[in-house]
């Protein structure tokens, strides 16, 4: 159990390891890596929502000079049905088909071939030549339509999961997910005070600037090595065994720098189809998307339908809520209602509640984890119903979610009792915060809510080597995203008690190291993390052993102390302790190079919980809205690296506040995306955002070393509220959907005034 | 990105032989000023082969006069050249407000208003502001110069009036008397690097008691092409530019509009929207005469 102890290296901000070749251009992304003799894959995609296809001949483009392969469907292996594990979770089955349209196509941008050739122009001349004939089928483009029992099916395979029996028709409606405690019938007659509520929000993409690439080079013998962007080369690996009907051993993969993922990046979309390209060529071939195929072909999060009712006692006490929740799955199942729901009321004690979740089909990508996948939609319905209540019960909302306010044995709406958590510390440093009643400007308007994410462990490996110095190498196999190679070398540093330059952190190649989870879920600190610690432990045994057989004294009789070995008091006195550069530079004396390792399932990652203040300012003739400030509060358990935690909550803030404010994908009548471009699909720029105010709050995990909790999705959750609750109190209307778009609020407005 | 062949010619008679000949022969030549909306072109849509004149190399394109009566502004001077030179942004505040809204820093190192023009944007920031400060295109071609208004220049979404073989030499203003001032605003959702979804550019000339005696209203993104609004033009003149007036004005401006509906904005925000931008803008024009 971690105390409020002085630690030496935990807690400061060093520059990151990897920070100067990234900021000078040097550090090699997806796109960077060139080999000899490569060629460039391009994947033919299809230009309707839905359609069959009838035929694909691809034997113009095979003929075309400067082409070297071409595959379709047809060259993949039938693929089984499966789970894969880990966030980018699904069916193997309906991975594979995203990746290379089988018999179907089901949105657009579906890719249904793939060439690669001596150029990109040639590669693209090709694309062109390749014929497929469609039968075109109606779109089911949103919700309403899926659901309705007279919907045209996505999959005519699909029978809704998790019903107490198979239903008798196919539905687009793929699974179907319950929860609840108590009586809620009761509950809402206890209640002096309902709201109710209907939210919806259109699908919104991860945004990451680096766009899917890579390369994959497959030898006579079938073995292939990857070098991609991703947020975990062993799930990659996995994955494309799978897809490839390919033994695991023949696969290679090479992590690049990652220019951002988000979860976005935890699914195969270009790999698989590089490696059969590349083994079909018997040459490298790279292939990069572009921006406008990351948007209409790669994950976004799921559009949503969310209807919650709460009731409360005049004192605030919340009686009764329910939820009805419908998530866009895209056109593979796997939306991520589960976690919607089991978030929607997850910070609150509540006696009654009762949830409804329902995956649904559209022709759509297939949505891929954002950042807290599922719980900002959730919560964002959750929390601006608590406004409202707040507001019809004359409370101040940070009390009525205090007065309502898991803590630890509060047993969660998802099933365990919660270990110490720190909703509570983030609520009252909410309402301790300057940010919370400094004085607004005329017309302005303050919004708070509150955000959540589990987060999860999953298994890490970890080594730890001395160099012949002193020095720590330590191997990992988590693609850095948010800094996490400088808080490796942190928790070395702590653990080993040596300075934090003398530490450096690499992640091994899908060969050169343990298998490793994604980075994702919010695990890497923690779970990793604890795998570093574990190894570090494991080194300071070996320097006690050596230290004991060099002194003649048993290993107990050693101890551990500031990076050093010295005698237990009363033992052998007069020896000088020994440092790790010193039992290094002895090594091959006292039996050879010192190595530690650790490899575990992290059990106990502990929840974060958050809230967010967000101030802004409306034009209410234009519909624009400023933010003047952003304040982000979260329990981070223990910061290793202060400012990248902060750097995970200003992100999370950035990227919350353009899903409310902006972002949308707008599609016309027949499935295509307008705004497959970051001129129309509109991120933050800088200049839109304020500086976002953090503040740290530190209620230590029980099952970390260190106390760390993950940090990097819960900031996503609760912004969306924030600022719709902020847009409501400045113009006193409240706009139900997101985006709070300029359009939008402006027809709010007007239709409020007439 | 499709084949081309470059030529850059050194002299205007070069360039309109260049034009002339590709013309006669059926052959897409096509201007190259900044470069900043064609290459980004070529990179997509439109691949087809062509031969790309560059005008960057021609004294009378990179001229820039401030004479008594009138200025010249060649139409290869980049936008971030416009903005350094303080008389300019001194007599057209709003046309160089404009100017600078352009993308970028980088941007606006290359881009040119006879670029924003000639390529004919419904949305294209510079149009409606050069509209209000009365601009004249100076078009050179095999059969001699002709100059033409702004608000004639554009005849749709993305086309303008120049023939196969002439091209735009660069843009002649008036030079504002006294009273007289510019000024531009455009509504984008974000702070920068976005497309108008309305734009409004107005110029009004105050007499000494503060009366209005000339205006003209330019409006940008609410139709196929920007427009010269005479309408709210009449409801300025002869007023102090008091609320009422800017009001009328404004919703001369939404009249006049004709928007679509579109992943930037509805039909009903956009009409709206430009009527608020141009009493606001009107407002800020009226100030800035004040001082003139
Ligand atoms: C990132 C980015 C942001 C942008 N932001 C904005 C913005 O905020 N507002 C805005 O209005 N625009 C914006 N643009 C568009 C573009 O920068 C402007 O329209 C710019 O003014 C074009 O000028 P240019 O000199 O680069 O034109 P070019 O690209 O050189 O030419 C544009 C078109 O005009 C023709 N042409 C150019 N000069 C002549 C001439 N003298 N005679 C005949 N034909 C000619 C060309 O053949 C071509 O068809 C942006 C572009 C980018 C890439």
């Amino acid at each position: 159990m971690a105390e409020a102890v002085d630690y030496k290296v935990i807690g400061t901000s060093p520059i990151r390891p990897d920070g100067v070749d990234k900021v000078t251009g040097r550090a090699q992304y997806g796109a960077d890596l060139n080999l000899p003799n490569m060629i460039y894959g391009r994947v033919l995609r299809s230009p309707h929502a839905h359609a069959r296809i009838k035929r694909i001949d691809t034997s113009r483009a095979e003929a075309m000079k400067g082409v070297y392969s071409v595959v379709s469907g047809k060259d993949f292996p039938e693929a089984e049905h499966g789970e894969i594990g880990g966030e980018g979770g699904g069916d193997i089955s309906d991975l594979a088909k995203n990746i290379m349209a089988r018999d179907k196509v089901l949105y657009h941008g579906h890719p249904v071939a793939a060439v690669a050739a001596r150029s990109q122009r040639v590669a693209e001349e090709a694309l062109a030549a390749i014929e497929v004939e469609y039968e075109v089928l109606t779109p089911v483009l949103d919700l309403d339509t899926a659901m309705a029992s007279d919907a045209p099916l996505v999959d005519e395979n699909c029978y809704t999961k998790n019903l107490p029996e198979k239903p008798d028709k196919p539905s687009n409606i793929a699974a179907v997910m319950q929860l609840g405690r108590g009586d809620v019938d009761q509950g809402f007659e206890q209640a002096d005070v309902i709201v109710e509520g209907e939210y919806r929000i259109p699908a919104a993409h991860q945004g990451y600037i680096e766009p899917h690439a890579c390369i994959a080079n497959t030898n006579e013998s079938g073995q292939s090595t990857v070098w991609c962007c991703t947020q975990g080369h062993f799930e990659f690996r996995a994955m494309t065994a799978k897809v490839l009907n390919m033994n695991v051993a023949d696969l290679k993969f090479v992590a690049s720098e990652i220019g951002g993922g988000f979860g976005g990046k935890t699914v195969v979309y270009l790999e698989p189809v590089a490696v059969l390209l590349s083994r079909k060529a018997h040459r490298p071939v790279k292939m990069m998307m572009t921006r406008e195929e990351v948007f209409r072909a790669t994950g976004p999060a799921s559009g949503t339908h969310i209807k919650v009712k709460v009731g409360a006692r005049k004192d605030g006490t919340i009686t009764a809520a329910t939820a009805w929740m419908a998530y866009e799955a895209g056109a593979f199942a796997g939306a991520p209602m589960g976690p919607g729901a089991m978030s929607v009321f997850a910070p609150y004690d509540l006696e009654n509640f009762k949830v409804e979740a329902f995956d649904v089909l559209v022709n759509k990508p297939k949505v891929a984890a954002y950042r807290a996948p599922g719980a900002p939609q959730s919560m964002h319905a959750m929390e601006c119903a608590l406004d409202e209540l707040a507001r019809k019960l004359g409370m101040d909302p940070i009390d009525l979610r205090l007065k309502n306010a898991a803590d630890e044995g509060t047993q969660a709406p998802y099933g365990p009792k919660f270990p110490a958590i720190g909703l509570k510390a983030c609520l009252n440093a909410a309402k301790n915060h300057p940010n919370y009643t400094k004085p607004l400007p005329e017309g302005a308007g303050r919004g708070i809510a509150v955000g959540f994410w589990f987060n999860v462990g999953m298994q890490s490996s970890a080594e730890v080597h001395i160099n012949e110095n002193g020095t720590v190498t330590v191997v990992e196999g988590n693609p850095d995203i948010g800094g996490s190679r400088a808080s490796m070398c942190l928790m070395a540093a702590e653990t080993l008690g040596v300075p934090y330059e003398q530490v450096r952190a690499i992640i091994g190649d899908t060969e050169s190291t343990g298998f490793s989870n994604v980075t994702g879920g919010s695990r890497t600190t923690f779970a990793t993390g604890m795998a570093v610690v574990r190894a570090c432990e494991d080194i300071i045994a070996q320097c006690r052993a050596r230290a004991a057989a060099t002194w003649g004294v048993d290993e107990d009789q050693v101890l551990w102390e500031d990076g050093q070995a010295t005698p237990a008091p009363g033992v052998n006195a007069d020896v000088k302790p020994l440092s790790l550069a010193d039992i290094a530079a002895n090594a091959a004396k006292t039996g050879g190079p010192l190595l530690g390792r650790a490899s575990l399932n992290a059990q106990g990652a502990g929840a974060s919980f958050s809230v967010n203040i967000a101030d802004v300012q409306v034009d209410r003739e234009t519909g624009k809205v400023d933010v003047l400030g952003f304040t982000a509060i979260q329990d981070a358990g223990r910061a290793i690296h202060k400012a990248y935690v902060e750097g995970q909550m200003q992100g999370g803030a950035a990227q919350g506040l353009g899903w409310a404010l902006n972002e949308e994908y707008i599609y016309d009548a027949n499935g295509v995306m307008q705004n497959a471009g970051f001129l129309d699909y509109r991120i933050p720029v800088a200049s839109d955002l304020p500086m976002i105010d953090c503040e740290i709050v530190e209620v230590p995990n029980p099952s970390h070393p260190y106390g760390v909790r993950g940090v990097g999705e819960t900031p996503i959750v609760a912004p969306l509220a924030a600022t719709a609750n902020a847009v409501r109190d400045a113009v006193g209307i409240r706009i139900h959907d997101l985006p709070l778009s300029p359009p939008r609020i402006v027809a709010a407005i007007d239709a409020a005034g007439s | 990105m499709g084949a081309f062949g470059y030529v850059a010619p050194g002299s205007l008679d070069e360039a309109l032989t260049v034009l002339s000949e590709h013309a006669s022969l059926g052959k897409r030549a096509q201007v190259l000023a900044g470069g900043t909306d064609l290459l980004v072109q070529m990179r997509g849509l439109d691949r087809e082969p062509r031969t790309i004149v560059d005008i960057k190399k021609l004294a009378e394109t990179n001229r820039v006069d401030i004479g008594a009566q009138e200025v010249f502004i060649g139409a290869a001077v980049p936008s971030a050249v416009l903005n350094e030179n303080q008389a300019l942004v001194d007599l057209y505040p709003g046309l160089l407000e404009a100017a600078d809204l352009i993308g970028s820093t980088q941007i606006q190192g290359r881009a040119t208003l006879g670029g924003n023009l000639c390529n004919a944007s419904p949305a294209g920031d510079s149009i409606p502001a050069m509209i209000a400060a009365g601009a004249v295109c100076v078009i050179a071609g095999s059969g001699g110069t002709r100059e033409l208004p702004v608000e004639d220049f554009v005849t749709g979404v993305g086309t303008n009036a120049l023939g196969a073989d002439e091209f735009l030499v660069g843009l002649k203003l008036p030079a504002p008397g006294p009273g007289t001032a510019d000024a531009y605003l455009r509504f984008i959702p974000r702070t920068e690097m976005d497309i108008a979804v309305a734009g409004c550019g107005v110029s009004v000339t105050l007499d000494g008691s503060g009366k209005c005696t000339a205006a003209r209203v330019g409006i940008g993104a609410v139709a196929p092409r920007a427009l010269l609004v005479p309408a709210a033009a009449e409801a300025l003149i002869g007023s102090t530019l008091d609320d009422a007036a800017l009001q009328a004005a404004g919703e001369a401006c939404s009249a006049a509009a004709s928007p679509i509906t579109d992943k930037r904005g509805t039909d009903v925000y956009r009409r709206k929207v430009v009527g608020v931008l141009c009493r606001r803008a009107a407002a800020i024009a009226r100030d800035r005469a004040r001082q003139a």
